[in-house]
C-alpha cells in the first residue's frame, strides 16, 4: 500500500514492538509528530534533546530492549551527541531518528542543517542517511537488528524532511530477532584448561555478564571455582553486595578487590573491558597474570591487556558451554576473605544504603557522575542486574535524570536518582518531565557545595585554592523542587536522615532530597 | 619485541556513500597512521577495495583487522603476506630538463622502466609503475635533477595465485 514516509517509520517502531519514545520537536521532524499521533506509541516529550537521549538509554538499559529517541535537525540533532557517546561506551542499544532540511537543501549551510551523520559517526555503531521514503523501511529494521545484535550499541537514522512527506510502498514484516553469538567448542576448552591450571582465579563481571543475563552462571561459576567475584560499575547487580564472595566493585578506593587482583593466578573477565579510570589493570599486565577474556567483540581481546585466552560469543551462552567442562573445588586455595578491608564510610555513604535498603530490591537506581558515583557503586543494595544504571565508559555528568525517567517508563519502578549538587544542576531541567508524567522518582542531591571529585582531585595534585571545585551556590533544590511541582525536603542534620529516608515514598513522587553533606565528605 | 614493519591491508567494502569517511575515521580515531591508501572499483559494482598499507607492529595489525571486520560496510579484510603478493605504487613526475642531462634522463628510464608521457623543451613527465620501494629509488635518483611536480598514488596490491577477497568473503 502506498503510504508516507513518515507513516512508513512510525509503522516500522510499531512492527518493533516499541511503545515509548523519547524525543523533542521541531520543523524537520513534525511529519513524524504528525503520524505519532494516531500511532499507539507514547511519546515522552522531555525538557532537551540530552534529556530524550539519556532517557532512552534508561529505557534500554533497564529493558534490554532498544531505546528510541527522536529529534529534529541542527541542534535538536547535535544535543543527542553526549547520550550516544554514553551509549557507544556501554553498548547499549539505542535507535536514534533524526530528521533534516530537505534533500535538495542538504549541503548548502540551510538553516538548523547540520551533517548529523558525520558528527555522530565515530559515538555510532552504524549510521544511515535515508535518500527516499522505499528506504525508511529497510533502513529502520537494519538499524534494530543493529543496535541488538553481537555487541549492542547506538544506530542513528538520519531523514531528510521531503522524504518523510514523499509515498512509498509499504509492506508490514516481522521483525527478526537477532540470535545470540554462539560460542566456539575449541576456544571453550581452551578456557576450562587454563582454569583447570588455575588454583586462585578471580572473576570480573561487567556489563556484557548483564547485558546477556548471565548473573546465575557468573554465581555458578563462582560455586564451583570456590571464586571470588569483582564487578565493573556496568556489571553491578551480577552478583548481590552481601554475596560471601563477593569483592565489590573494581575502582581505586577498592583495596580488597586490588589486593585480590594481585594475588589471582587467574584472571577471568565476562562482558568486561580494561577502562584506564582503573589504574590496577596496568599490574595485571606488568605481573604476567594469566587472562581468560569473555567478549562478544574480538576487537577488545589483546587491545589493553594481553590474553591468555579469550571465547567470543554471548556470556551466557558461553558460560553454559563451559560450566559442564569445570571441576568443582571443595575449598578455595586462598584466603580472599582475609585480604584487607577498605570500606570506606561517610555520610554520603550512609545515605546511599539506607535509601536502598529502604527502597528495597524492586527500585532501579541511577547515578550522575562524581563523588556520588563512587559512593553509589560501591553502597547501593542492588541484587540484580539492570537496576543500576550508571555512565560506566563515557562518565558524563547529567545521565542520572533522564535515565531514570527512561527506566521507569521500561518497567513501571521507583526510581532513584543519586546525584550531586554538580551533576543535578546539569539536567535538572528534566525534573518538570518527571513531574508531567507521574514518574515516581526520589531524587537524593548529595549536596556538599562542591564538584567533589574534581577537588578530590586537584587536592591530590596539590591544587591551591578551590579553583572552580567550590559550588557555594546557595540553591535552595527542596524551594526549587517545590516550583517545578515536585516534592522538596532538606536534610541538614545526619540524625534527620533517617528520617527522611523513612518518608521519601510517603506523599508525592517525584520528591528531591538535598541531604546537606559536609564539603571535604569523602576528599 | 614487536617491530613496526610495512604492511599491506586490504578490505572488500559496501559501495556506498560514507564508508571511506567511516574507514579513514577508524584509522586516525585509533591513533593507527596511514602511510598509503588507494580505492578503487571492483568487478563487482556492489563493492569497492580499500589497500590501505601501514607501518605497525604485528600485534596492532591484528586489532586493526579486528576493528575493521566489525563494521558494517566491510565485507573481507585481509592483511596480505608481503610475500605473497604483487603491490605497485604510480608515479607521474616532472623534471625540468634539456640539453645533454636529457639522455642522462631517458638512460634512468631504461634501467628502472619508466615512460616519457610528456616531453617539452625544457621539460619530461615520466612515468613509473612499481614496489614502493623501486618508486622511492626513482624519485631518490631523480632528485639529482630538478624536479618541478610530482603526483604518486598510494599501492595497489593482490595476493599472487588465483584466489581473491570476494572468493573468500562468499565461503564465509
Amino acid at each position: 500500500m502506498l503510504t508516507s514516509g513518515a507513516k512508513i517509520l512510525v509503522s516500522c517502531l510499531e512492527e518493533q514492538g516499541v511503545r515509548n519514545i523519547f524525543g523533542y520537536p521541531g520543523a524537520s521532524i513534525l511529519s513524524v509528530y504528525d503520524a505519532l499521533a494516531v500511532s499507539s506509541i507514547r511519546h515522552v516529550l522531555t525538557a532537551h534533546e540530552q534529556g530524550a537521549c539519556f532517557a532512552a538509554e534508561g529505557y534500554a538499559r533497564r529493558s534490554g530492549h532498544a531505546g528510541v529517541v527522536l529529534a529534529t535537525s541542527g541542534p535538536g540533532a547535535t544535543n543527542l551527541v553526549t547520550g550516544l557517546a554514553d551509549a557507544y561506551m556501554d553498548s547499549v542499544p539505542l535507535v536514534a531518528i533524526t530528521g533534516n532540511v530537505p534533500l535538495a537543501q542538504l549541503g548548502h549551510d540551510s538553516f538548523q542543517e547540520v551533517d548529523i551523520f558525520d558528527v555522530s559517526m565515530p559515538v555510532t555503531k552504524y549510521g544511515i542517511i535515508v535518500k527516499s521514503a522505499s528506504e525508511i523501511a529497510p533502513a529502520v529494521r537494519r538499524a534494530f537488528a543493529l543496535a541488538e545484535s553481537g555487541r549492542r550499541g547506538p544506530v542513528l537514522i538520519d531523514i531528510p524532511s521531503d522524504v518523510l512527506d514523499c509515498s512509498a510502498e509499504y509492506e508490514p514484516a516481522v521483525p527478526e530477532r537477532p540470535s545470540p553469538l554462539l560460542p566456539d567448542e575449541e576456544e571453550i576448552k581452551r578456557a576450562a584448561e587454563l582454569i583447570a591450571r588455575s588454583s586462585r582465579p578471580l572473576i570480573y563481571a561487567g556489563g556484557g555478564a548483564a547485558a546477556a543475563g548471565a548473573e546465575d552462571r557468573i554465581l555458578e561459576l563462582s560455586l564451583r571455582l570456590k571464586a571470588p567475584v569483582v564487578t565493573s560499575y556496568m556489571g553491578i547487580g551480577c552478583c548481590p553486595p552481601d554475596h560471601p564472595r563477593f569483592l565489590g566493585v573494581l575502582s581505586d578506593i577498592n583495596l580488597k578487590a586490588a589486593s585480590a587482583m594481585a594475588e589471582c593466578d587467574l584472571f577471568i573477565t565476562v562482558g568486561a573491558r580494561f577502562n584506564s579510570r582503573y589504574g590496577a589493570f596496568g599490574g595485571l599486565k606488568k605481573r604476567r597474570t594469566p587472562l581468560l577474556q569473555f567478549d562478544s567483540d574480538r576487537a577488545e581481546i589483546d587491545k589493553n591487556v594481553p590474553a591468555s585466552a579469550s571465547v567470543i560469543a554471548d556470556a551466557a551462552l558461553a558460560l553454559d558451554a563451559l560450566l559442564p567442562l569445570v571441576r568443582e573445588k571443595d575449598e578455595a586455595e586462598w584466603a580472599y576473605d582475609l585480604l584487607p578491608d577498605s570500606a570506606q564510610e561517610n555520610r554520603g555513604t550512609r545515605i546511599i544504603r539506607a535509601l536502598t535498603r529502604e527502597l528495597g530490591d524492586g527500585v532501579t537506581v541511577t547515578t550522575d557522575v562524581g563523588l556520588h558515583q563512587e559512593w553509589a557503586a560501591h553502597n547501593a543494595q542492588v541484587r540484580t542486574p539492570r537496576r543500576f544504571l550508571t555512565s560506566g565508559g563515557l562518565g558524563a555528568m547529567g545521565f542520572g535524570m533522564g535515565a531514570a525517567i527512561g527506566a521507569h517508563f521500561a518497567s513501571g519502578d521507583v526510581c532513584l536518582v543519586i546525584t550531586g549538587d554538580g551533576s543535578f544542576n546539569m539536567n535538572l531541567n528534566e525534573l518538570t518531565t518527571a513531574v508531567k508524567h507521574h514518574v515516581p522518582l526520589v531524587v537524593a542531591v548529595m549536596n556538599n557545595n562542591a564538584l567533589g571529585m574534581i577537588r578530590k582531585l586537584q587536592t591530590a595534585r596539590g591544587t591551591k585554592g578551590s579553583a572552580m571545585s567550590s559550588l557555594y551556590l546557595g540553591v535552595d533544590y527542596a524551594a526549587l523542587a517545590r516550583a517545578m511541582g515536585a516534592r522538596g525536603v532538606t536534610v541538614t542534620e545526619e540524625e534527620d536522615v533517617d528520617e527522611a529516608v523513612k518518608n521519601a515514598l510517603d506523599g508525592t513522587l517525584p520528591v528531591v532530597i538535598d541531604f546537606r553533606i559536609p564539603i571535604n565528605t569523602g576528599i | 619485541m614487536d617491530n613496526a614493519t610495512r604492511q599491506i591491508i586490504s578490505i572488500l567494502v559496501n559501495n556506498q556513500p560514507g564508508v571511506l569517511s567511516r574507514i579513514a575515521g577508524l584509522f586516525s580515531r585509533r591513533g593507527y597512521n596511514i602511510d598509503g591508501l588507494t580505492v578503487c572499483a571492483t568487478e563487482d559494482d556492489r563493492w569497492s577495495r580499500m589497500t590501505i598499507t601501514v607501518c605497525a607492529t604485528q600485534n596492532t595489525v591484528k586489532q586493526i583487522v579486528a576493528q575493521l571486520e566489525k563494521q558494517e560496510d566491510v565485507v573481507k579484510v585481509m592483511d596480505l603476506d608481503p610475500r605473497g603478493v604483487a603491490a605497485r605504487d604510480l608515479l607521474l613526475i616532472k623534471v625540468a630538463v634539456s640539453g645533454a642531462a636529457r639522455s642522462e634522463i631517458v638512460d634512468l628510464c631504461t634501467v628502472f622502466g619508466a615512460k616519457a608521457v610528456d616531453v617539452n623543451p625544457d621539460s619530461m613527465m615520466l612515468e613509473l609503475t612499481g614496489s614502493t620501494d623501486k618508486v622511492d629509488s626513482f624519485v631518490k635518483t631523480l632528485a639529482a635533477y630538478d624536479i618541478i611536480e610530482m603526483a604518486r598514488t598510494g599501492g595497489a596490491a593482490l595476493e599472487r595465485g588465483s584466489g581473491s577477497l570476494r572468493e573468500s568473503a562468499e565461503l564465509n
